[in-house]
């Protein structure tokens, strides 16, 4: 079984999102891999953003991608076209801004299937 | 379509065959259609769950970010101190699985490590307590994500897995049926037409027969007509009293 290996959770993210999901515990830093989260604020630019985000997509040991909604936002396109089961990519509300389940990639699709 | 049939001979074996062939293809079709709403039934008791997750999830989340703050006006800052301690997690996910009608759909379960103490020294000068209870909060704000996540998988598993199950039932009842049954209908007239053919042919035989016999009786009388007449010409004055047998009584001829 392939996903059981998959025991991280990666994380994207602005910084009291960060910090909150730090401190639960998910943070992880490997030797050869890097960090599993990353801390978004203005000045980061979107290929910093997409390149993270690709490479925990493509990490073999990440079962989850949480990801702030005003960020994926910015990288709509890519999350968009990600159809993949492993690793999972979940969009969370930021303190800033409040959740919109029209927005969201998965919903999206479950909109799409029903038709409405 | 009505052309479209397998490329095979015209005889009763294959007619069984493909008889077969038709009750296999039909006995999948129902399983698979059966399949894919077993599928579809449990896709939709997964979107419930997920829209109510989401739901929750926003709540909770909120709630997380308000106890942040919390340690914010007590504590300060500690974003900076909290990312440059993580190391290791501590709150990772164990993936199990479900079976439901053949599809294995993963499930992922919080699988907290405690006691590694990652933070216990954070706001050790103040607000201690407050970290605690923000950790907390997002220790159970991560779980249902976890949980969230885990449903967000199947619905996508299961959502390619339908549109595969739908697209064999389709392919089952509109191409390969229809093919087979086609097929049956192709050798059914094939043996039908060679019925007629043979019947034809055996009543042309008999017809045959029948007139060589019919020929071959005028002949046989004509000759013994032809007998009979010099005999009884010849033979009367020579021996009257002979009874003759042959001109007596014909005997029918035997036909087997």
């Amino acid at each position: 079984m392939a996903q059981k290996n998959r025991t991280l959770i990666a994380s994207i993210g602005v910084e009291d999102t960060m910090t909150g999901l730090l401190l639960a515990g998910i943070g992880d830093i490997d030797s050869q891999q890097g960090p599993n989260f990353l801390n978004v604020d203005d000045k980061t630019d979107q290929q910093t953003i997409e390149k993270a985000f690709t490479s925990f997509t493509g990490r073999k040991d990440i079962a989850i991608i949480l990801i702030n909604q005003n960020i994926a936002d910015r990288i709509r396109g890519i999350l968009d076209a990600y159809k993949a089961p492993f690793p999972t990519v979940l969009e969370i509300p930021s303190k800033d801004h409040p959740y919109d389940p029209s927005k969201d990639s998965v919903l999206k699709r479950v909109q799409l299937l029903f038709g409405d | 379509m009505a052309a479209v049939r397998d490329n095979v001979f015209p005889t009763r074996m294959n007619l069984t065959f493909t008889k077969t062939r038709l009750r296999g293809a039909q006995i999948g079709h129902s399983l698979l259609k059966r399949k894919s709403e077993a599928l579809t039934t449990r896709f939709r008791v997964i979107l419930r769950k997920i829209e109510d997750a989401k739901l929750k999830m926003g709540k909770v989340l909120q709630n997380a970010s308000f106890s942040l703050a919390e340690v914010a006006y007590i504590a300060g800052d500690i974003s900076y101190q909290v990312r440059e301690s993580a190391k290791h997690a501590t709150f990772k996910v164990a993936a199990k699985q479900e079976n439901v009608s053949g599809v294995l759909l993963p499930a992922f379960e919080a699988d907290i490590q405690s006691g590694s103490g990652q933070f216990e020294l954070a706001g050790l000068g103040r607000g201690g307590q407050q970290i605690q209870k923000a950790r907390l909060a997002y220790t159970k704000a991560v779980e249902t994500l976890v949980e969230l996540a885990s449903l967000q998988t199947a619905f996508v598993i299961l959502d390619e897995v339908i549109k595969l199950t739908n697209r064999r039932v389709n392919a089952i009842e509109y191409v390969i049926i229809p093919r087979i049954e086609n097929t049956i209908s192709y050798i059914n007239s094939e043996l039908d037409e060679q019925d007629r053919e043979e019947f034809y042919r055996l009543k042309k035989i008999q017809g045959k027969k029948k007139e060589r016999v019919a020929n071959a009786q005028r002949e046989a009388k004509a000759k013994e007509d032809l007998e009979a007449s010099e005999k009884s010409s010849n033979v009367v004055e020579d021996e009257p009293d002979v009874r003759n047998l042959l001109s007596e009584q014909a005997d029918e001829d035997i036909i087997f």
